[in-house]
């Protein structure tokens, strides 16, 4: 089952159960480029990054993407940088693995972010899309279609942030431009 | 099409020259006995079995295997023999399985010389059974048929032979088992098993035809090529040698995907699993709950795995406080520069919430961390006691029991790794052996925490004593006779501290002192380091001069750079820089200032080696966040006498070796 959200909607992290989320992935995934001949026509390779930010009191404390995989208090951890894209059919070719249990107690808010390091806009990705999967179910919570999504090339996916002794997550879906997280960082501050 | 045969099914033989396949999962004996028109067998001539593997006709494997490849050639037999039963037997004596219950149902398949099955019979229903008349081929009206018999004996192979008249059967019985006993010991000692001269001629002119020319018959099925005998199992499969001798090409056996240079790898016991957990609790932590092949390998990864735990906790910790006192300060500086807060109680208040904001958070942090602190002390608690000795502290009662290992052991402890938040849960700082770089105890005042230990005298009698503890634990985890160590002591300053090694005999040579011993021990291990660089560029291992010294070398350095001169410092430098590769390792014990004359030159030196102090001292970093950790050195407890029993223990058993 697929919830689209929509822009600004917040969802708690509650399951049906009256248990809070512990665990949530940030999936994100994309057809690579196709494969073409030799010299001459070399394949650009589309590289697409997902982040997760960290906050405190509106405050960027760590950060969590491909050069620093895993955040220092290790509650947060990439995957792995994928470089070219899978094959485009709903795998997440990177992710990231959060354990709300074990966030420090400063951290508020975490946002999670895209960004095309190699420039390309989410126009010419095929397939490309990212979610928010709650990691002891497998259910998604939140998911968007990046393909098609016009001449930008970031997008401010959602944050999932503190609501009394739980979590929540706001999808924010805001499409930006930058190559790595830092160039989102005034657009994210707004959402803060 | 293959005719699955049940007992006492019989089936028409198309051809004369067959094989008979055997599988079976432990090794067997296969043999055939041949009966006249009456089915008595005439005398031991008419039986085949390993002792005498060729009769006119047929061909069985020289050795108990769990496969066998059975040759016939029916036409080429006698005319006085009517019948050929085929028997499948379990060694006896060779603490195999004694009774066809305990292994798998035997397979036997007659096929074709182009491999196709012509016939096939898997015995079942055998309990305790020894010996097995598993087929038997029969002439009937001048054609040869194949029949699935399955008739076990529980007396084993005389029984059997008995039963077909042979009246030498207890002794035949007898004479075929010693063949296998010698068949199995062969296989274990013997260097791997050569063509006849004739197959490799015929397989190099094979292959010079190319495949296309050959023929379509492979090599394997002529009847003349002996059975490829699987690989003996038991006693043999713990050789590698074993293993890696069927891999030679032209052999006209299967292609053998075993790796030389790896044991056949049964799958590893599952780690000890944690009980499950209490609801609302944390699960009891368990030793060994880790990944790994074997307990010592786990047991490895979990003190990583709490090293690396305790580093992201405090992580998580000293932020959440650091970021609570950057918001205290600020809001402090706030209050502070709002003109509005100057009168009345605003002020006071103000800062009160502050402050009431950042003790709650820090509050939160140490609950969080003191939860945290609390499960991995409880899982040290369980862990510490479960070290084997190379990991174990001094004071562990495993040292008690100590017996010198068989194995060199994955990795070394150090010594202890602490934070300051964490007081009271220490983590052993384990290293993988063998060493990848030399190591340096710190003599020099510089390091040490406070300023007590300012007696430098004091300091460098610690340090020589550590660097004893060191050299001690590495003599004693690696088996006997594959570790040696060497000492240079100048100016005899640290035969004290040197006693244990002394006294017990483990080291080979007195500790070198003066100028000239210092050159001479030098000399030797670069000639070594050099040798053996050479030996192994040149992929000539085995061209070593004989008495060269195979095992690890260590040499402990005191009082560097006394004693030192400019030329032993190179030589030096050179075995800290190629020594680790070719199993030569370096402990210096040294003060840097006293080498402060040669300038930056050594940098690269002091650099190139692991820095240890003989005091507590938060020198070292994690490898995740870079905390600085108190390195605490594992020292024997005072007046223990466990150095002394390890290395008498030590010494004892490289006299037994005679290395």
């Amino acid at each position: 089952m697929t919830v689209n959200m929509t822009k600004g909607q917040a969802i708690s992290l509650q399951k049906n159960d009256g248990g809070t989320l512990t665990a949530v992935r940030m999936g994100l995934g994309w057809q690579a480029a196709p494969r073409r001949g030799l010299f001459g026509s070399r394949t650009r390779e589309i590289d697409l990054d997902a982040s997760a930010v960290l906050f405190a009191d509106k405050q960027p404390v760590d950060v969590v993407f491909f050069r620093h995989l895993v955040s220092d208090d290790g509650s947060v951890r990439h995957t792995g940088d994928n470089l070219v894209g899978g094959v485009g059919q709903g795998g997440d070719d990177e992710a990231i693995l959060v354990d709300l249990a074990r966030i420090p107690v400063h951290i508020d808010q975490i946002v999670f972010t895209v960004n095309s390091f190699t420039g390309q806009t989410f126009q010419e990705v095929q397939d490309a899309f990212c979610r928010l999967v709650d990691e002891t179910n497998g259910q998604e919570l939140a998911r968007y279609t990046l393909a098609g999504g016009g001449q930008y090339t970031a997008q401010i996916m959602a944050k999932v942030h503190r609501a009394g002794p739980g979590w929540q997550m706001t999808a924010l879906g805001t499409p930006a431009n930058g190559r790595t997280f830092q160039d989102l960082m005034p657009a994210i501050l707004p959402h803060l | 099409m293959t005719a699955e045969l049940v007992r006492g099914q019989n089936h028409p033989l198309p051809q004369a020259r067959l094989e008979i396949r055997v599988s079976a999962g432990k090794p067997i004996v296969a043999g055939a006995t041949l009966s006249d028109e009456n089915g008595k067998v005439q005398g031991v001539e008419w039986v085949a079995h390993p002792g005498s593997p060729t009769l006119p006709g047929l061909e069985v494997s020289k050795q108990a295997a769990a496969d066998h490849r059975l040759a016939f050639d029916l036409d080429a037999l006698t005319e006085a023999v009517h019948r050929v039963s085929v028997l499948l037997a379990l060694p006896s004596g060779v603490g195999g399985p004694v009774q066809f219950g305990s292994v798998a149902a035997p397979f036997v398949a007659v096929t074709g010389l182009d491999g196709s099955e012509i016939a096939s019979y898997t015995i079942t229903g055998l309990d305790a059974e020894a010996a097995v008349v598993a087929l038997e081929l029969y002439r009937r009206q001048g054609a040869w048929k194949v029949r699935a018999v399955g008739q076990g004996y529980a007396g084993g192979l005389a029984e059997l032979l008995a039963d077909q008249g042979l009246v030498q059967a207890p002794q035949l019985a007898h004479d075929i088992n010693e063949a296998v006993v010698q068949g199995l010991a062969r296989s274990v000692a013997a260097p791997p098993p050569r063509p006849a001269d004739g197959d490799r001629s015929r397989h190099a002119a094979t292959s010079a035809l190319g495949s296309d020319q050959g023929g379509p018959i492979p090599q394997g099925a002529t009847s003349h090529v002996p059975p490829q005998a699987g690989y003996p199992e038991g006693p043999a499969q713990t050789d590698p040698s074993a293993t890696t001798q069927p891999s030679m090409p032209g052999a006209g056996g299967p292609v053998n995907y075993s790796h030389p240079g790896r044991q056949a790898a049964a799958p590893p016991s599952p780690p000890p699993t944690a009980p499950p957990a209490q609801p609302g609790q944390p699960a009891q932590p368990v030793a060994g709950d880790a990944t790994g092949w074997s307990m010592e390998e786990r047991l490895y990864n979990q003190v990583w795995g709490m090293f690396e735990d305790l580093a992201r906790t405090m992580a998580a910790y000293r932020s959440a406080v650091d970021f609570a006192d950057s918001r205290m300060e600020q809001e402090l500086d706030k209050v502070l520069s709002d003109p509005r807060s100057r009168i009345g109680g605003q002020a006071d208040a103000a800062r009160e919430t502050a402050r009431a904001k950042h003790s709650q958070l820090v509050d939160q942090a140490r609950a969080a961390l003191d939860r945290d602190l609390a499960q991995l002390s409880a899982e040290s608690e369980v862990v510490e006691p479960a070290l084997p000795p190379a990991f174990a502290r001094w004071d562990s009662p495993v040292w008690q029991g100590y017996r010198v290992p068989m194995e060199i052991p994955m990795a070394l402890r150090l010594g202890d790794l602490q934070l300051p938040e964490s007081s009271g849960l220490s983590i052993p700082m384990l290293v993988r052996l063998p060493l990848e770089r030399g190591l340096w105890i710190d003599s020099g005042r510089a390091g040490s925490l406070d300023g007590s230990l300012a007696d430098s005298d004091e300091l460098r009698r610690l340090a020589m004593d550590t660097a004893v503890a060191h050299a001690a634990r590495l003599l004693a985890v690696y088996p006997a006779g594959e570790y040696t160590v060497h000492v240079i002591d100048p100016a005899g300053s640290g035969a004290s501290a040197l006693t244990p090694l002394v006294q017990t005999g483990v080291l080979h040579t007195p500790p070198a002192v003066g100028a000239a011993g210092v050159n001479d021990v030098l000399a030797r291990l670069t000639q070594r380091v050099d040798l053996v660089q050479m030996a192994i560029r040149a992929g000539a291992a085995d061209s070593l001069p004989p008495d060269l010294d195979t095992a690890e070398q260590l040499l402990i350095v005191n009082d560097f750079p006394h004693g030192f001169d400019d030329r032993a410092v190179t030589q030096l430098r050179y075995l800290a820089d190629e020594g680790p590769a070719v199993g030569v390792h370096l402990m210096l014990v040294a003060d840097r200032e006293d080498a402060a004359a040669y300038g930056p030159l050594l940098d690269p030196l002091w650099r190139s080696l692991l820095r240890l102090t003989p005091v507590p001292d938060d020198h070292l970093a994690d490898p995740w966040v870079g905390h600085a950790w108190t390195y605490e050195p594992s020292l024997v407890p005072p007046g223990s006498q466990v150095l002394q029993h390890v290395l008498t223990q030590v010494a004892a058993a490289r006299r037994a070796w005679k290395r």
